[in-house]
């Protein structure tokens, strides 16, 4: 090296630099590992699933799938082809065989058919619960929620006790969903006898989200500037008169925006539900055969991830049960995909207009 | 820039002499509408506020002044008690009478004090509402839904605020969407809209242009004709122009408080005389 080529920030090889691109690198393969997996399951879950849902021919979605409740499979050999029914579908074809065999006096063909439950039909009753559940407790959540947090951060005196609170609701969020699970089943279902229903679901589930909905709350409230409240109090407005109009407004979105996330949970929750509010299988929708409409609250449903628990384990596995499996699972995935996508929409939106 | 024209006094930077918004006749001394007498007040253990007494007279522009830290702001805040919003904050001793009534007493309602004390903050502070809507907020949380006392509200408001022709046209944009002078009137105009009898501004102009600060100042002038005005400021030369009376202030204690010209021409204590001719401060 000639002497005018070497200065005081010459750049020379060594150890420092080596550690550099090692940890660069390991980073880099990490980042990639969580996205490989990502893709991983996402794909897996489409694929399966989109064999389920979409047809090849006309209209291309398995419209059953949607309008259906779960029924059994049946599988059997006719005129050397291999047929699949759903249940019902089967029990005519079995009366009409044997009327058919009737008219020609005939013994009916036995027919030797293998079945699988809850392999055909739909899904649409573990829709309907699922969205059901999900409003009821995301509505409780935010009510509840959003009033403590507004009790918490503008009303109450910030000493030790507010402090212990905010503590509990902090190790609230820790608790595992199934303990909420137990701690639901318990309080609502057997204590307050309001048995396996909408309303024992609706607020274990809010119950679970609590924490979550005031903090995410609380934050927005502190965003909002407090000139705010002292430009409304030194006008003479009473404090809830200022929570009313000049914070609470401006703190709506925020706290709408981060609830979403919220009910994402609430609607891909299992544990909680599965003491509280899910049926394995019910024949009748919601809003069928109610005498009362009070009975509506006091009835379990069908839910997604509990019927998505249910096919994968309760009942033996084969290709005809997988089929649902995975088509139930797709469409869980696009509900909560819809719905945290629309918060993200929602919060870009919002922040575009908030302008302070 | 015409306004920056030597020849405006009001934003000439003076080198010695202030000059004065108008001299007050001692003899014809207004009597005192605000009383503070011996006031302590305390944020927790440390004591803020030491044995200030002071007489505010009526209809007249005093001016708090004095360095950072020295406590003008807290009394300010003493006066509506928005001191009471801050956990900790209390007054240790002493009272503040308006029109001779207490208003630490049981039975003064703070939300009724408020409405006769408007406050102007430091950082204007308008509603991301319309302009008409910060105007008319004040009304509107007392319960006042009909149109045309708004309408006549907000216009009367506006032009007392100096704002109206400005903003005639567009009374249902967003007040943020006016310039930082503008918004700190449209916070005036909000305060005045509630009719109070005092007006307590906080440093109203420290986030301001020389330019919007001496409308601002000539506002101030023009509202001592209606208002009881107490001004928190930084700017001794603004005390100079648009004050009465002036306050000085250092570490807690009331230093010297007399008309502004004597004040800035004769000051009675060294204190005052070396923080109001620039030794310190």
């Amino acid at each position: 090296m000639s002497q005018s080529s070497t200065h005081p920030y010459q750049s020379r090889p060594g150890i420092r630099r080596a550690a550099e691109r090692i940890a660069f690198w390991m980073l880099r393969v990490c980042t990639y590992a969580v996205l490989a997996c990502g893709v991983f399951v996402l794909s897996d879950v489409v694929f399966k699933g989109a064999r389920a849902v979409f047809r090849s021919e006309f209209p291309f979605v398995n419209v059953t799938f949607f309008t259906e409740a779960p029924e059994s499979l049946h599988v059997f050999d006719y005129e050397g082809r291999k047929v699949e029914m759903g249940d019902r579908e089967f029990r005519a074809f079995r009366h009409r065989e044997s009327q058919k065999a009737a008219a020609e006096n005939r013994e009916p063909l036995p027919i030797e058919s293998q079945s699988f439950v809850y392999s055909a039909g739909g899904i649409l009753p573990c829709i309907v619960g699922t969205v059901l559940l999900t409003v009821g407790a995301t509505v409780i959540a935010l009510l509840l929620g959003i009033s403590s947090a507004v009790y918490l951060s503008e009303y109450a005196r910030q000493g030790t006790m507010v402090r212990f609170m905010r503590l509990a609701i902090l190790n609230l969020a820790g608790v595992p969903s199934i303990v909420f699970g137990l701690f639901g089943m318990g309080l609502f279902v057997i204590y307050l006898k309001w048995n396996v229903s909408l309303l024992a679901g609706w607020f274990t589930l809010a119950f679970m989200v609590l924490p979550l909905v005031i903090t995410a709350s609380e934050e927005a409230l502190k965003a909002v500037p407090k000139g705010f409240r002292e430009a409304s109090l030194a006008l003479g407005a009473t404090p809830w008169q200022t929570i009313r109009k000049a914070v609470l407004p401006h703190a709506l979105s925020g706290m709408l925006t981060s609830s979403i996330l919220c009910v994402a949970r609430v609607a891909g929750e299992t544990a909680p539900i599965m003491f509280t509010a899910a049926y394995v299988v019910r024949d009748k929708l919601p809003w069928q055969g109610l005498e009362h409409f009070g009975d509506f609250f006091f009835q379990g449903v069908m839910a997604l991830p509990y019927h998505i628990y249910v096919v994968s384990s309760k009942i033996p596995q084969n290709d005809y049960t997988q089929r649902t499996q995975y088509g139930a699972a797709f469409v869980f995935l696009l509900i909560v995909g819809l719905i945290a996508a629309s918060s993200i929409i929602l919060r870009g939106k919002l922040r575009q207009r908030q302008t302070w | 820039m015409p306004v920056m024209d030597s020849s405006n006094t009001d934003l000439r930077i003076r080198t010695s002499m202030p000059a004065f918004a108008s001299p007050v006749d001692i003899h014809q001394a207004p009597r005192a509408l605000i009383e503070i007498e011996n006031l302590d007040f305390h944020y927790g253990p440390h004591k803020v506020l030491h044995e200030i007494s002071l007489q505010i007279p009526e209809r007249q522009v005093t001016a708090f002044i004095g360095p950072s830290g020295c406590g003008k702001s807290t009394l300010l805040r003493c006066l509506n008690r928005m001191n009471d919003l801050i956990d900790g904050a209390r007054v240790g001793a002493g009272r503040i009478s308006i029109r001779g009534i207490d208003i630490h007493r049981s039975d003064v309602d703070v939300i009724e004090l408020r409405k006769r004390l408007g406050m102007v903050f430091q950082k204007s502070n308008p509603f991301p509402k319309s302009i008409y809507e910060n105007v008319a907020y004040g009304l509107r949380i007392q319960g006042v839904r009909d149109r045309s006392r708004l309408d006549e509200a907000v216009e009367r408001s506006l032009q007392g605020a100096g704002l109206w022709d400005e903003v005639k046209d567009r009374l249902h944009t967003s007040g943020l969407g006016l310039s930082g002078g503008q918004q700190q009137r449209l916070c005036i105009a909000r305060t005045i809209a509630v009719e109070p009898e005092i007006i307590l501004m906080d440093e109203p102009c420290s986030a301001l242009d020389p330019i919007a600060t001496a409308k601002i100042e000539e506002l101030i002038k023009e509202l001592r004709s209606k208002f009881t005005i107490v001004i928190v400021t930084h700017n001794m030369q603004q005390a100079a122009r648009c004050s009465d009376l002036t306050a000085f202030f250092y570490l807690g204690r009331l230093v010297e408080f007399s008309p502004t010209r004597t004040i800035f021409m004769n000051p009675v204590n060294p204190q005052t005389e070396a923080y109001v001719s620039g030794r310190f401060g």
